[in-house]
């Protein structure tokens, strides 16, 4: 998706997507706080996941000048604290300094797609304070190192206006301090919703979040175990297009075609690659760097056509487990019942991808109504719900057919994970609806909902006998008071025997009274 | 003309009787529950298919199916409760000589935590009751509000608390006496009168009473007000069977005033499961359709809901035979109706006058 803005080889990366903030995410200071904070927590859960450390993520905002009555928007300081992996400290300035430092042309599950978020906000921030953004990380635990960089954005690259080094006391892991102009009043909403669904996604994180009117708030642990890193993959050639192709071209180290591409693609091998390249037309021994601009059209649109490469494994993906989805949906929810579907892997336009879906019914939390929770590779989706494929899907459902009770208090969550996300926009708020994807989300929410309708009607029988049980507790001794007045005895008789027996008759109607 | 002595053993008899209808009701249910099972009356279906017309006692009465009320079921436990809740009650009402409105018994259940939704159900339940022991309301002291009155030579002697003993000439206030509880329950001592006259109205009670039809013809005049409430058929028969009077009934000539005549005669359907309700040696002297045109009386044009009504009663067995089909077909043929009140056009006492006398000497043939 960012591939093809790399052409604009006029301006500089940075200075682009300046320009285009409001696609990335940064279009008001309300919107620009939330997505400033989002991108850097992410970040940290990324630097803890990827090394399979139980993340403790310490988020703090606060106005940047303590003291200031003025009022929003106003320059914040936000503070972003993991115990993830660190950033050895010469890969520092450019992480943090350079937009597109460190592109990977392989794919894996992230949050993020190249750290491009992180570093929009950087650049945001520096642009309406014009503070450095501060950061402090340790891989040792042993000693920490702070700098202190801005982002020359013309020429893309990282100023360190200053850099020092600390004991780091035992901890791992970084501090980002980052200082932009944002709207709190208005973002506040938005953000504890926000950590909400993260807490939901993230069972197994600790998050504290300090907000800027000093108030606390904690989502503990709810389990220890972490779904499994994910691997990283080559591209599937479905989803190549021309910018990612020339970008491989160019990395690669072989030199004929046929190596080339058994190098460089998921699931391709020498035969695969000899057979497509007959296809094609192509020479198996040509160089890759000889392709022409006409050459690279024409090999991009045969790969797009060619029916016989093999499906991408899901073996790169991560998703987040039955357990750990039940487990963050009953913390967070509380509801009386809680059931998960998985979907097995599938693909579309070369991407893999695995749907998972929680269904929440009850209890105090859920308001009545359906209630939608959208996740795409852990990250809680909140704007443009309406667009959403996950809408689309649970609005097409036949509600009636799983007996479910109108209004019933039911939450419906929806975690898409994949090495490409099918963002409908640059702004990552919702997602198209492919048709394999709307598939894989109905069958997911079927299955859900054919798991509560099991469950009702297991409740409703249940009930139904407490509330017969009931009914004969109140009557039966009054018929027994009644009958032993009529009849002269000089005690009650053992109803109670008859209250314990089961042997409640169904509701037979063939003695009714005209 | 009745011996005294046997009148007192027949109303200790009865009440005892009844007592041990509800002892053995609630000893029943008693042992069932001791036994560990769930208690269950059966009693006759009062369901329309289930209400036939039996011929020879010129009554409906209750077919063969039966019911089986059963606290197990969940739909009947709260009937059943209110049954034996009720049987409870009026036990009760017995042991100590008083008596309950329909309405009372209503509000009556609320102190014993038990619920009627309404009077309509709780008056359900003791008509279940009044099945399941073939006994009317009125044997276990429960009365509706009572309207119809009766006047005339009659000596009675009170059984209720209270005033055993005591004794009464009904002919002793002109406005006549209301036919309550107290009354149903007394005994008759004395009387000088020779037929009974049962009338649907009470401008026409009072004309009779004015014009001392009482003494001209040796008569009880009886206002049944309408429809009579069933404490008037009973006291109706127990005039006729206990007295042997005769009962000669006279209504407006409409199909609603033949059916009140009917109804002294041969019952309701909805009493079909009673007996001791119904007077078959009874007589509906008029007012007749045929008299509408023979003493040619004003009348109104029959509506169509009355006309309706005709073709129905039409159907019913009760009317079989007799002047009762011959009538209906009257009102069919002149769409008319008349009332008692026509009369005056002949003048006030023409009724008592000339149309009386003369329909008793008809009613000798009918």
């Amino acid at each position: 998706m960012t591939d093809e803005r790399v052409e604009f080889s006029e301006i500089s990366p940075s200075e682009f997507f300046y320009r285009n903030r409001d696609l990335a995410g940064f279009s008001s200071p309300s919107r620009a706080l939330y997505s400033a904070i989002r991108e850097l927590f992410e970040n940290s859960l990324d630097a803890c996941e990827l090394y399979g450390i139980l993340p403790d993520v310490f988020i703090r905002v606060t106005p940047l000048d303590l003291y200031t009555t003025d009022s929003d928007p106003k320059a914040y300081l936000i503070e972003v604290q993991d115990n993830g992996f660190g950033i050895p400290p010469k890969h520092v300035p450019k992480a943090f300094g350079q937009v597109f430092f460190g592109s990977k042309f392989q794919l894996k599950q992230s949050r993020g797609m190249f750290g491009m978020g992180g570093k929009m906000a950087i650049l945001y921030g520096q642009i309406t304070t014009n503070k450095p953004v501060s950061i402090t990380t340790s891989v040792d635990g042993v000693q920490a190192f702070t700098f202190d960089i801005l982002i020359d954005i013309q020429e893309n690259a990282p100023i360190i206006l200053k850099k020092s080094s600390h004991p780091a006391e035992g901890s791992t892991g970084t501090t980002v301090r980052l200082a932009l102009n944002g709207d709190y009043q208005r973002a506040s909403q938005k953000v504890r919703e926000y950590f909400k669904q993260a807490a939901m996604v993230t069972p197994y994180a600790n998050i504290t979040f300090v907000d800027p009117y000093g108030r606390l708030i904690i989502y503990e642990r709810g389990t220890k175990s972490m779904p499994p890193p994910s691997k990283e993959i080559l591209p599937h050639p479905y989803g190549m297009d021309v910018e990612a192709l020339r970008r491989l071209i160019r990395q690669s180290k072989e030199d004929i075609m046929v190596k080339f591409m058994s190098k460089s693609f998921h699931r391709v091998g020498d035969r695969v690659a000899k057979k497509f390249l007959d296809y094609v037309g192509f020479d198996q021994n040509r160089d890759p760097k000889s392709l022409s601009n006409d050459d690279i059209t024409k090999f991009i649109r045969a790969l797009h056509e060619y029916d016989n490469f093999l499906q991408p494994d899901a073996s790169c993906l991560s998703p987040l487990g039955k357990e750990n989805l039940m487990v963050g949906i009953e913390k967070e929810l509380g509801p009386e019942f809680v059931a998960v579907a998985t979907r097995p892997p599938s693909a579309y336009s070369g991407f893999p991808f695995i749907v998972e879906v929680g269904l929440a019914y009850g209890g105090k939390i859920i308001p009545s109504g359906t209630k939608l929770f959208r996740f795409a590779n852990r990250i809680p989706l909140l704007y443009d719900e309406a667009n959403d494929v996950s809408s689309k899907v649970i609005n097409e459902v036949d509600w009636k057919r799983y007996k479910v009770p109108q209004n019933a208090p039911i939450a419906i969550i929806t975690h898409i994970c994949s090495t490409r996300i099918p963002y409908k926009t640059v702004g990552k708020e919702y997602l198209a609806d492919r048709p394999e994807l709307e598939r894989e989300l109905k069958n997911a929410v079927r299955e859900a909902l054919r798991k509560l309708k099991l469950y009702l009607s297991k409740k409703n029988s249940i009930a139904m006998v407490k509330r017969k049980l009931n009914i004969y507790s109140k009557y039966l001794p009054l018929i027994a008071k009644f009958s032993t007045e009529l009849s002269g005895a000089k005690r009650l008789p053992r109803y109670d025997r008859l209250l314990n027996r089961k042997q409640i008759q169904g509701d037979r109607e063939d003695d009714t009274e005209i | 003309m009745v011996k005294k002595g046997s009148k007192k053993d027949r109303s200790s008899s009865r009440k005892k009787n009844i007592e041990k209808l509800f002892k053995d009701m609630g000893t029943k249910v008693y042992s069932e529950i001791d036994e560990g099972a769930f208690p269950e009356i059966t009693f006759p279906r009062r369901s329309v298919k289930n209400i036939i017309y039996d011929k020879d006692l010129r009554q409906y009465v209750l077919g063969s199916d039966s019911v089986k009320r059963s606290s197990q079921n969940i739909k009947h436990i709260r009937p059943f409760t209110q049954l034996i809740w009720l049987t409870f009650f009026v036990n009760k009402l017995v042991d100590q000589g008083k008596t309950s409105t329909l309405r009372d018994v209503f509000y009556s259940a609320q102190a014993y935590d038990m619920e009627f939704v309404d009077q309509a159900e709780s008056n359900e339940i003791i008509t279940d009751l009044e099945v399941v022991l073939s006994r009317a309301r009125e044997d276990f002291n429960v009365y509706p509000e009572e309207r119809s009155a009766i006047f005339g030579d009659l000596t009675i002697e009170y059984t209720v608390p209270g005033y055993e003993g005591k004794k009464l000439n009904l002919a002793s206030h002109p406005d006549g006496y209301l036919i309550g509880p107290s009354l149903s329950t007394a005994d008759f001592v004395d009387t000088s009168a020779e037929m009974v006259l049962a009338v649907e109205k009470g401008g026409l009670f009072t004309r009779f009473v004015e014009e001392e039809v009482h003494n001209r013809y040796k008569a009880l005049i009886i206002n049944t007000s309408g429809q009579p409430p069933r404490s008037t058929r009973y006291m109706l028969r127990r005039l006729n069977q206990e007295l042997n009077l005769p009962i000669y009934i006279l209504t407006d000539a409409d199909p609603y005033g033949e059916h009140i005549a009917m109804v002294i005669i041969s019952g309701s359907a909805n009493a079909a499961h009673l007996r001791e309700l119904t007077v078959p040696s009874g007589k509906w002297i008029g007012v007749w359709g045929s008299d509408i045109i023979k003493y040619k009386l004003p009348s109104d044009p029959l509506r169509e809901i009355d006309i309706k009504r005709v073709h129905e009663l039409k159907k019913d067995p009760r009317y079989s035979g007799g002047i009762w089909q011959k009538e209906l077909d009257v009102f069919l043929k002149i769409k008319r109706k008349s009332e008692l009140e026509a009369f005056a056009k002949y003048g006030l006492t023409a009724i008592t006058d000339r149309y009386l006398p003369e329909k008793l000497e008809i009613a000798k043939s009918l």
